[in-house]
């Protein structure tokens, strides 16, 4: 296990470093404790106040006399002897982090998502698990806008719906403009107390159209799975076939808005939970849409929910453009011929990321 | 014969319902210092108290049960009736969930027949709330006007919102010369308001649910008289949604607040809400269970361009309700920073004297 994860190594530590040197240009919210201007930038402390003055302000004038004077005090002898210790950075960051989320100092969308929390808690977690767990090797992302919206849609699989996070947190670091992916998940997802909680703090949103035009309406990158249960909840023996693609929705609301779609490829998924068969009776009396047996679930009990670390591939085909084809929104043909050809495009890029994996537990 | 003949024209009278209440008071106070209304006319059911004399001693106040408005209002000759006689929760001493019942229902239908009889009226605004969207697990997430609420909601108000729109609906049928406009509210938050959801903020341990998070929007208490008296004194037809823009969770409100959150299991809590108003204290339904397993956001883009007048941000409102409800805190801000320099400090000089011992 940990062996492919070292296999890979320099990439991985490639990846690790990322998160330790953008802050300069991108990562306010992590340098916003100012521990870090006491290292001699000047400049920095101006843009953070004005990006984010009351999270700032607050320490600084509030915690006042004992703070502020605590803080130079302790930290400018402290810094010029090991300028760059991470670790030093990373127990502040982590410090102030805590107490942002204490305080109550972040900001939430107006569907929920939380990019702070999504950032320090959510990102490293799937990070750990895509990267090292899954070897995942995305490919094609120059096909993902760098701004402006588009509707990425993929292959669903694997019992639970964990391709969709894993695709949401590659994309975000892999593409250049480390975009977020707001999932578009079934309302059972947000029936259920946590994990509907889960989901929107990590971006996601009910499936329905209001919510993706207006997401896309505001420039946003959507990600949806048109096969949903049907997908994921497929037997192992019918893997990488992708199923139905329910009724097009999700085309009309790429149309009306004149969003490009972005079919996406996901490799890897069907092998995580391999499920052999579905109790159909037990899923009824617990109200879901399947009820999974692998070769470790139920047997193993909740250590048969560690997925088997299959070789993961991502492939984001060209996007299709949609812009001209704006008053066809209500022709059920176009919706029809268009999510046809979505699917065509997925299954077919399946087909050739399959044929380059040919061990689905390889390196 | 115009709408835009009642704003500015002298003598114009304005009947305002429910002005023993908090919200009513202010709005008849606004209305009665506005110079070009003539007379404001506050009306309300007999057995209502008086709990804000002072501030309308500008308001000639009528005690009259709601079935014999008919008559008053033809011969008032009035121009224009705020109606916000809205009773949100059930109050033991005003005849419990019956007696909002016929407050919000019954008295709504009574002042629309009565409205619908009066020969001068031009102007009708109805407060409303974002509980008319109702709840369910399947809505969007953000409501503009046009969503229609999916089920109907378990909670009483709810409820009674929707009717009372159902009403207004067909008041407009009958009445096309009469200027409507329906407000719905996000819930109320202010430095002096005093509504069920400051009251819940004010204690130091807040009971919320177990797994959820909603998304909460509320409307400062000074926005919400802003948009009432520009509603009367401009036209704006129509249904707005009137709330403070942007979101607070309510685990970040709490947090802001400095209160601390009790997760409670969602069955545990209908009980517990139930009991509590059996018992006669406490005033949490079936509405704020199911508010704070939903959350409601609201749009209101359409407000925005139609009364060229932003509500102050969620965000900003709570904290204009912070800052007046400071007591009752159980963590503060600079507690928390202090705690974060204090542990920062220790972690620092640990190390350094790790390193020393080390070198």
């Amino acid at each position: 296990m940990t062996g492919p994860g070292q296999g890979h190594d320099p990439q991985g530590i490639g990846r690790f470093d990322v998160p330790q040197q953008p802050p300069a240009p991108d990562a306010e919210p992590a340098r916003r404790n100012g521990h870090r201007p006491a290292a001699g930038v000047a400049p920095t402390p101006q843009p953070t106040d004005e990006v984010d003055t009351a999270a700032t302000d607050e320490p600084a004038s509030a915690g006042g006399a004992p703070a502020s004077g605590g803080r130079h005090g302790g930290s400018e002898p402290a810094v010029p002897d090991r300028p760059g210790d991470p670790w030093d950075r990373r127990v502040a960051n982590g410090l102030a982090f805590l107490r942002r989320r204490l305080s109550g100092d972040y900001e939430v969308d107006e569907f929920g998502f939380d990019p702070d929390l999504t950032d320090a808690v959510f990102h490293p977690l799937l990070r750990l698990l895509y990267r090292d767990w899954f070897r995942t090797e995305v490919s094609g992302v120059e096909h993902v806008p760098v701004d402006g919206p588009a509707l990425v849609v993929g292959n669903h699989s694997g019992t639970v719906a964990l391709d969709a996070l894993i695709l949401s947190a590659a994309l975000h670091d892999k593409h250049p403009a480390h975009r977020y992916l707001r999932l578009l998940g079934a309302d059972l997802v947000f029936r259920m107390p946590v994990v509907s909680e889960l989901a929107r703090k990590t971006g996601g949103t009910v499936a329905c159209n209001p919510d993706a035009e207006r997401l896309l309406g505001g420039g946003d990158l959507v990600g949806v799975f048109p096969e949903g249960f049907k997908g994921i909840g497929k037997l192992y023996a019918d893997r990488y076939k992708l199923q139905r693609f329910g009724r097009g929705g999700f085309v009309s609301a790429a149309l009306r808005t004149g969003t490009p779609i972005v079919p996406v490829a996901i490799v890897g998924g069907e092998e995580i939970y391999p499920m052999l068969a579905d109790i159909k009776p037990l899923a009824r009396l617990l109200k879901l849409p399947y009820f999974p047996v692998t070769p470790t679930f139920p047997w193993l009990g909740p250590l048969g929910m560690v997925p088997l670390p299959s070789k993961w591939l991502i492939e984001f085909c060209p996007p299709i453009p949609t812009a001209h084809l704006t008053d066809s929104a209500d022709d059920p043909l176009v919706v029809f011929n268009l999510a046809d050809q979505v699917r065509e495009t997925i299954q077919q890029t399946l087909h050739t990321l399959l044929e380059r994996r040919p061990d689905p537990f390889g390196p | 014969m115009t709408p835009g003949s009642t704003s500015g024209a002298p003598g114009v009278v304005v009947v305002v319902t429910g002005v023993s209440r908090y919200l009513g008071a202010h709005v008849a106070a606004r209305l009665a210092a506005d110079p070009r209304i003539e007379r404001v006319i506050g009306v309300d059911a007999p057995e209502a108290g008086t709990e804000f004399p002072d501030l309308l001693d500008r308001v000639e106040r009528i005690r009259v049960d709601a079935g014999s408005l008919g008559g008053i209002l033809a011969d008032l000759d009035v121009d224009a009736v705020v109606h916000l006689a809205l009773v949100s929760a059930p109050d033991p001493q005003h005849g419990g969930r019956s007696g909002m019942k016929d407050q919000n229902v019954i008295g709504t239908m009574q002042l629309l027949a009565a409205c619908q009889r009066a020969p001068r009226l031009r102007k009708l605004v109805v407060r409303s709330s974002t509980a008319a969207y109702g709840v369910s697990f399947r809505d969007p997430a953000v409501f503009t006007e046009e969503t229609e609420p999916r089920e109907v909601p378990r909670g009483g108000f709810g409820r009674d919102i929707l009717d009372v729109e159902g009403y207004v609906r067909g008041f407009r049928r009958r009445r096309s010369d009469v200027t409507a406009t329906v407000l719905r509210f996000a819930p109320f938050i202010g430095s002096t308001a005093d509504t069920t959801l400051t009251r819940y903020f004010s204690q130091p341990f807040v009971p919320t649910v177990f797994g959820r998070d909603p998304r909460l929007q509320f409307l400062h208490f000074d926005d919400a008289l802003e948009v009432l008296h520009r509603s009367i004194v401009e036209d704006h037809p129509g249904t707005y949604n009137v709330a403070g823009p942007g979101v607070l969770s309510l685990s970040q409100a709490i947090r802001r607040a400095g209160r601390v959150a009790v997760p409670v299991l969602e069955p545990g809590l209908s009980g517990a809400a139930a009991l509590a108003r059996s018992m006669g204290f406490g005033r949490y339904g079936l509405d704020q269970v199911d508010l704070f397993v939903h959350g409601r956001v609201v749009d209101t883009t359409r407000l925005e361009q139609e009364y060229g007048f932003t509500p102050r941000s969620t965000a900003a409102a709570f904290d204009d309700f912070i800052r007046a409800h400071h007591g009752g805190v159980v963590v503060t801000r600079s507690q928390l920073a202090a705690a974060e320099q204090l542990v920062l400090d220790g972690i620092r000089q640990v190390r350094a004297a790790v390193r020393e011992r080390s070198s």
